[in-house]
């Protein structure tokens, strides 16, 4: 019977355990090592950045930040950002009021009536252009369609109307796409069962796919909420930060939070730099708590 | 090619098809099909795959219609009204001519709303818990869902889902049901149970069912349509009516070789 550790004689069983040394098995401890790493980093500097705003801003959380008007620089302590919430609310909330069903017609046209058409492949082509556009550009936009009284334009002025459309801009592409694929992913069964008996396309469309693909719409819906929220430039140019409270849609001041920061944090006043990763904080807890809901909304999908 | 309709009592015809001829683009699917389907019997389509049999079966409810370059030559009526003249809506046919798929697809609804869309769609007025009630008892479904109605209608089994279906296409009080193979996706218990169905739905309703299992034709049908793939010159193939007749004649006596060579299993 022959030696079966002796791998060169070729009428032995061969060996069929793993070496620890062969270069195969090297390469590939070192690739899982390597892509365990990458992640790590990738978590580590989600955590410092988590970590840095919590430090910093989380000495000033109090009710006093949602009750309070922001200090201006001689003020050494005090003062919240009850105003700039407020604003910041407002303007997505128009953002929103605008882009959504702007955004969910657009993709129901994409997604059940244009689909392999020549115009969809066009809308679809620029809606990817149009995300990719930066948001200082849509600022800039904005300022010259509604904020400047001069040339064509509304003429509004700084105002809460402004920064709501230059957010809508930027929402629109997000909430198109997400929309778009949430209605094409419903299957083409129950299209098929909804026409057998009898419906037409629009009860089709409204009374089958478009409850469907809810869920799925939510969370787009969510991203691009969260990606407008935070936006600072294109909300400098359309809105006026000021230090009262908003008494108007179409008049300054308007507040946000992220023109908040930009003013505060880098201003010689440390009562207003406090004030600046305050506000950080509470942009971040707002993106943190339209995620979770958006995975709310899509844990209820049957 | 044979077409042999006699009946020992004078049935009322439903659907004829007339010489038809179905193109997708420049593809022909099939090539004159003359085609009587009596009211209240069961009609099964037979034959191998790619014979065109569900093809025609869309045809009768114009489902077709959504599929890129289809048309249709001869003509389908339907009571004597041709289905194809341009005055005639689809949306009003398709109430009237319903219709079953191969895989079950409820909506992802309450078991209730699956079987209310329909006659919501018409703006039905009546009392819609009791027509819920009696399009399930039809579908001999009622006792395994009555309690639990709000219930998401794709929670269910593969055959209670068909027999959902069953049950929504039943709710509009449609004149024809059609069965594109609904049985091909169910275990075999839940088969017999649809099978069993059929018998009873037939007093209601003219049925005709699209099927590849030549035994549940043999068991089910009263008529049956038995249609085969044919080489063209140029090397195509268009599918055509080979034989049609009762379902006793097809299976013991058929007239056609190709008929006589299906049934017995020697291809398809």
């Amino acid at each position: 019977m022959a030696n079966a550790s002796n791998l060169q004689d070729s009428s032995a069983l061969p060996s069929l355990r793993r070496s620890m040394s062969s270069p195969r098995t090297l390469f590939a401890i070192g690739m899982t090592g390597l892509t365990f790493l990458a992640a790590a980093i990738a978590l580590l500097i989600l955590v410092a950045i988590l970590s840095y705003v919590v430090i910093n801003g989380g000495s000033r959380v109090s009710l006093d930040l949602f009750t309070q008007l922001p200090p201006v620089a001689v003020i050494k302590t005090g003062g919240g950002f009850g105003n700039a919430l407020i604003g910041t609310l407002m303007t997505v909330m128009i953002a929103v009021l605008l882009s959504v069903p702007f955004g969910i017609l657009a993709a129901i046209y994409l997604s059940e009536f244009g689909r392999e058409t020549l115009f969809s492949s066009i809308v679809d082509f620029l809606t990817n252009v149009l995300s990719g556009v930066p948001s200082i550009v849509v600022g800039v936009f904005a300022y010259g369609v509604i904020v400047t009284k001069t040339g064509f334009s509304l003429k509004l002025g700084f105002s809460a109307i402004a920064g709501g459309v230059a957010l809508a801009v930027l929402m629109l592409p997000i909430v198109v796409r997400t929309a778009a694929e949430a209605l094409e992913s419903v299957p083409n069964d129950v299209r098929q069962a909804a026409i057998g008996l009898g419906a037409t396309q629009f009860q089709t469309v409204f009374r089958i796919v478009l409850p469907a693909a809810i869920p799925s719409i939510t969370t787009g819906v969510m991203l691009a909420v969260a990606r407008a929220a935070g936006e600072t430039a294109p909300l400098i140019l359309t809105t006026l930060f000021g230090y009262s409270w908003i008494n108007s849609l179409i008049a300054p001041p308007t507040p946000t939070l992220s023109v908040l920061v930009f003013n505060f944090a880098t201003g010689p006043s440390r009562n207003q730099q406090q004030l600046a990763w305050a506000a950080s904080l509470i942009l971040v807890a707002l993106v943190l708590i339209t995620s979770l809901l958006s995975r709310l909304a899509i844990r209820r999908k049957v | 090619m044979s077409s042999d309709t006699k009946s020992s009592s004078p049935t009322e015809t439903v659907l004829k098809t007339e010489n038809a001829s179905v193109y997708y683009g420049n593809f022909r699917a099939l090539q004159g099909i003359s085609l009587d389907i009596p009211k209240q019997q069961i009609t099964a389509l037979i034959g191998p795959s790619g014979c065109g049999k569900s093809t025609l079966l869309r045809c009768y409810n114009r489902l077709n219609d959504l599929v890129k370059g289809f048309r249709v030559e001869g003509k389908i009526s339907y009571h004597g009204q041709d289905l194809y003249a341009p005055e005639i809506d689809p949306v009003e046919l398709r109430r009237r001519i319903g219709m079953v798929f191969q895989k079950p697809n409820p909506f992802p609804k309450s078991i209730y709303d699956n079987i209310a869309f329909g006659p919501r769609l018409v703006g039905y007025k009546g009392d819609m818990d009791d027509l819920v009630e009696r399009s399930l008892k039809q579908s001999a479904l009622w006792d395994e869902v009555k309690d639990k109605l709000k219930q998401n209608g794709a929670a269910l089994s593969g055959g209670q889902q068909q027999r959902l279906c069953i049950a929504r296409a039943i709710a509009v009080q449609p004149d024809v049901i059609l069965m594109d193979e609904p049985c091909s996706a169910l275990d075999p218990i839940s088969t017999l149970r649809i099978e069993d169905l059929l018998q009873e739905l037939k007093q209601h309703y003219t049925i005709i069912i699209v099927t590849h299992n030549m035994q549940q034709a043999s068991r089910v049908s009263d008529m049956t349509a038995f249609f085969n793939v044919e080489m063209t010159e140029k090397g195509g193939r268009v599918g055509h009516l080979v034989e049609y007749s009762e379902t006793q004649r097809i299976f013991q006596s058929p007239t056609e070789k190709s008929t006589q060579e299906y049934v017995s299993g020697r291809f398809g």
